[in-house]
């Protein structure tokens, strides 16, 4: 394990990362589990709207957007390191 | 006994509705084609309804094919069976047969993007462990294949246990000539025997109940006992409780069933893109690099503001030169007809009631359409659900979301089209707030009466650069905003409290709308106006004619001959003319004095003059509940300087206008008090119609209709006191 842990809601623009965990309690975030966004599944942050809330992702080619609140319920390790 | 319990035939076989051969719904994911599609299919053939008792529209519409009357369902769209929005829920009750005066459909037409296979599966093999046929239609593989997306059609059938699968493309019509084919045999498809997607759920959930449906036991099991699987539950639940709860910690664990669900669903999707999908789309289109930039937080801001600021400015001034063409031909139209058919009663019905009244109802069509026109090319290009994303933080602190911001611009112009633009917000809270902040914003049909009051009782100095008059308005205008925020605020915390809602927003590549599909849905909207606010405001308008109208007085129209005889033989030439103008006006505001109006006017007056109006304005604030603009025609009957009195007549009467006892009635209290009423009130037929149509009950429009005028009142009568 890293240092610290990394959330889709710490990412820098254009970065590619896996999700690793996810913290299910809140019930949004299990919805967004119904969308796709399950252990495994990869995401491109690609930019977010003024404030920096919500965040807009790319994931299996189609863009996705999140409020960071959620976003940080998703623990994320970057992809493409060994490549 | 015996023959009561033989003749008694399941509701839904009785319905005159159910003239159709099947009923097939349309089932996908929101922003899969869907629309285009069943637009595509069914053309001019729909309707649109509501559910009972919900505020959801209904769409249905029906095709002939291969000598079969087709009824299709065009459900609201869905991601899951687990429902999670009440769009959603309604999606999922009519699939499961829990929707009340919805029958069960025959068979499911799943709509499915093949750019976006990933959340398409996890409907899709939902929808296939239904014990219902199932035919899918594969929608924008055009798209698909221009970005290098290749998909193995009868491998993905295979996979799915032998489910038809067409590739269409609904702009073109290209496979739809196929998939109608399979439509109009698809109650005699043969049963699957599609390996499940998760074989231990499918197994726990047969071994529970063997008696009902696989697939809703199972949802029971992830799910729970909730509102909408209620029946079930109770069935079931009392005597299996036990084996219910060791199948769940079997199953789930400790971990969230739902969240177990999409875990092993998207891996089942994902194992199944890896055999029948042979690129990963890749996000690198022109359309994605245009919505890219749209998306950059400045530029996409300042687009999004250019956007509608165009929006505002074609609902405003586009629509003007159509309604004032409307306005001028009613107008026409009126006078013609009480020129031929003479004076008296049955030509000012025909002439003031029915002409006048259809010509207020048709003159919000233009504003109707041409905002309609920008919200369905907006929203089928994909750029609303961009302006909601911008506007989400913004909208969020003020009470409303992201996708409040039309209807909130639109209702600057006119709140029927902006009420009518709340559709487009999927959350029922956030739409009704929104419906109900809608009509605090400066209307159009404000401005003639903010004019009036302002340029005859606002000095036109300056104060700087600024103009007073000016300042006035712009005053006026603010405080519709902040009225219409205040409301949406209190209403957030008190009866629309609720859960929060997720904020996930698909964000669509940029598409170019179809032109068809644009018109079907403008056509549609033209038709819910004027069926179901339509009706209502021309019924308001033949009240308030037939109360200004009756009841006649003898004494006035002896008057009135007698003043006329005696003009004929003192007067000639112009001055003649001007005398009988003069005594038909003076007539006109001495038959409304004595109409029911005028009566209303007069008995309310003591309700009005802790507010400084006397019963000349109460009478013109009455007839203006139905629509405000009216105040001026009346205010101008009234001042006996006729109803098509230009406004220096008009304001001069009104300046000169005194109480019994020589004060003047329009001092600067009273008419700031006016202005405060005129802002605050509901005094709209149309809105009110439109709210109930919106919102599919008479609750939320006479809440408006109370709050707004107790609002303009208690507003009216602070300023005349503290200004007195």
């Amino acid at each position: 394990m890293l240092n610290c842990t990394k959330t889709l809601a710490s990412m820098k623009a254009g970065e590619k990362v896996v999700i690793e965990a996810i913290d299910t309690s809140d019930p949004l975030v299990r919805r967004l589990m119904t969308l796709g966004l399950v252990e495994g599944a990869e995401l491109e942050h690609a930019t977010s709207a003024l404030g920096g809330d919500p965040i807009e992702f790319i994931m299996f080619g189609q863009a996705i957007s999140l409020r960071r609140e959620q976003a940080r319920a998703f623990t994320v390790s970057p992809v493409g390191a060994g490549e | 006994m015996n023959k009561l319990a033989e003749i008694r035939v399941p509701a839904n076989q009785i319905s005159t509705q159910r003239r159709a051969d099947l009923s097939i719904a349309v089932v996908g994911n929101p922003n899969a084609g869907k629309s285009t599609l069943f637009n595509r299919l069914t053309g001019l053939r729909q309707r649109i309804g509501n559910y009972p008792g919900v505020t959801v529209e209904r769409h249905v519409g029906e095709l002939t094919h291969a000598g079969k009357r087709i009824e299709l369902v065009d459900l609201p769209g869905t991601h899951a069976l687990s429902a999670h929005s009440f769009e959603e829920m309604i999606a999922v009750n009519v699939i499961f047969d829990r929707m009340p005066g919805a029958s069960a459909p025959d068979g499911i037409l799943a709509v499915i993007d093949s750019t976006n296979l990933y959340q398409g599966l996890y409907l899709l093999q939902q929808l296939v462990e239904l014990d219902c046929p199932l035919v899918v239609a594969l929608t924008m593989t055009d798209v698909a294949a221009a970005s290098g997306i290749r998909i193995d059609i009868q491998a993905l059938s295979d996979r799915l246990g032998g489910v038809p699968i067409h590739a269409v493309t609904a702009t073109t019509g290209q496979g739809v000539g196929a998939l109608k084919d399979t439509l109009a045999t698809l109650n005699e498809q043969p049963r699957r025997t599609a390996r499940p997607a998760w074989p231990a759920l499918s197994e726990a959930a047969a071994r529970l109940d063997p008696d009902h449906s696989v697939a809703e036991v199972g949802r029971l099991l992830i799910d729970g006992p909730d509102d909408s699987n209620e029946a079930l539950a109770s069935a079931l639940l009392p005597e299996k409780q036990a084996a219910y709860d060791d199948i769940r910690a079997a199953l789930f664990g400790d971990d969230e069933p739902l969240a177990v669900e999409a875990r092993v669903r998207y891996g089942w999707v994902r194992a199944t893109l890896g055999e029948v999908q042979e690129h990963l789309p890749v996000y690198k289109t022109l359309s994605a690099k245009v919505a890219r930039f749209a998306n950059l937080p400045i530029p996409g801001t300042i687009g999004l503001f250019v956007v509608m600021a165009i929006v505002f400015q074609a609902v405003f001034a586009w629509a003007t030169p159509i309604m004032d063409l409307i306005d001028a031909g009613t107008v026409a139209l009126s006078e013609a007809a009480v020129g031929a058919l003479g004076d008296g009663a049955f030509a000012s019905l025909v002439g003031d009631g029915i002409i006048a009244g259809v010509g207020s109802v048709i003159i919000f069509l233009p504003q109707i359409l041409i905002l309609f026109l920008f919200i369905i090319l907006l929203e089928d290009s994909g750029f609303l659900a961009r302006a909601a994303y911008l506007l989400d933080r913004a909208m969020r602190s003020v009470g409303l979301s992201g996708q409040s911001i039309i209807p909130m611009i639109s209702s600057f112009a006119c709140a029927v089209p902006g009420i009518m633009a709340t559709r487009v917000i999927p959350n029922r809270r956030d739409r009704i707030a929104t419906i109900l902040a809608a009509p605090f914003m400066t209307c159009s049909a404000r401005l003639p009466v903010y004019a009036l009051l302002i340029a005859a009782f606002v000095p036109a100095q300056k104060i700087g650069f600024l103009n007073l008059q000016g300042l006035v308005l712009f005053g006026l205008y603010m405080f519709g905003i902040v009225m219409g925020i205040l409301t949406a605020l209190m209403l957030r915390q008190t009866a629309l409290r609720g859960p929060k809602q997720p904020f996930m927003l698909m964000l669509p590549a940029f598409r170019r709308p179809n032109l068809r599909t644009v018109l079907i849905q403008l056509l549609g909207r033209a038709r819910v106006f004027l069926y179901r606010a339509g009706t209502v405001i021309f019924a308001v308008a033949l009240i308030i004619w037939a109360l200004a109208y009756y009841p006649r007085s003898d004494e006035v129209a002896n008057f009135v001959t007698a003043e006329q005889v005696r003009a004929e033989q003192t007067l000639s030439g112009d001055a003649l003319d001007n005398a009988l103008a003069d005594i038909d006006n003076k007539a006109a505001a001495l038959q409304l004095e004595q109409s029911w109006l005028g009566r209303a006017g007069k008995t309310v007056e003591p309700l009005f003059r802790p507010l400084g109006w006397d019963w000349r304005v109460s009478s013109a604030v009455i007839a203006g509940f139905p629509a405000r603009e009216v105040v001026i025609a009346v205010l101008g009957t009234v001042y006996a300087v006729g109803d098509e009195a230009d406004e220096a007549r008009l304001s001069g009467r009104i300046r000169a206008a005194t109480w019994p006892d020589g004060r003047p009635v329009f001092t600067l209290p009273m008419v700031v008090g006016l202005l405060i009423f005129y802002a605050l009130c509901l005094q709209c037929a149309a809105t009110i119609a439109v709210i109930r149509r919106e919102t599919n009950g008479w609750r939320w429009p006479a809440f408006a209709w109370a709050y707004m005028t107790t609002l303009g009142y208690f507003g009216a009568m602070i300023a005349y006191q503290v200004g007195s």
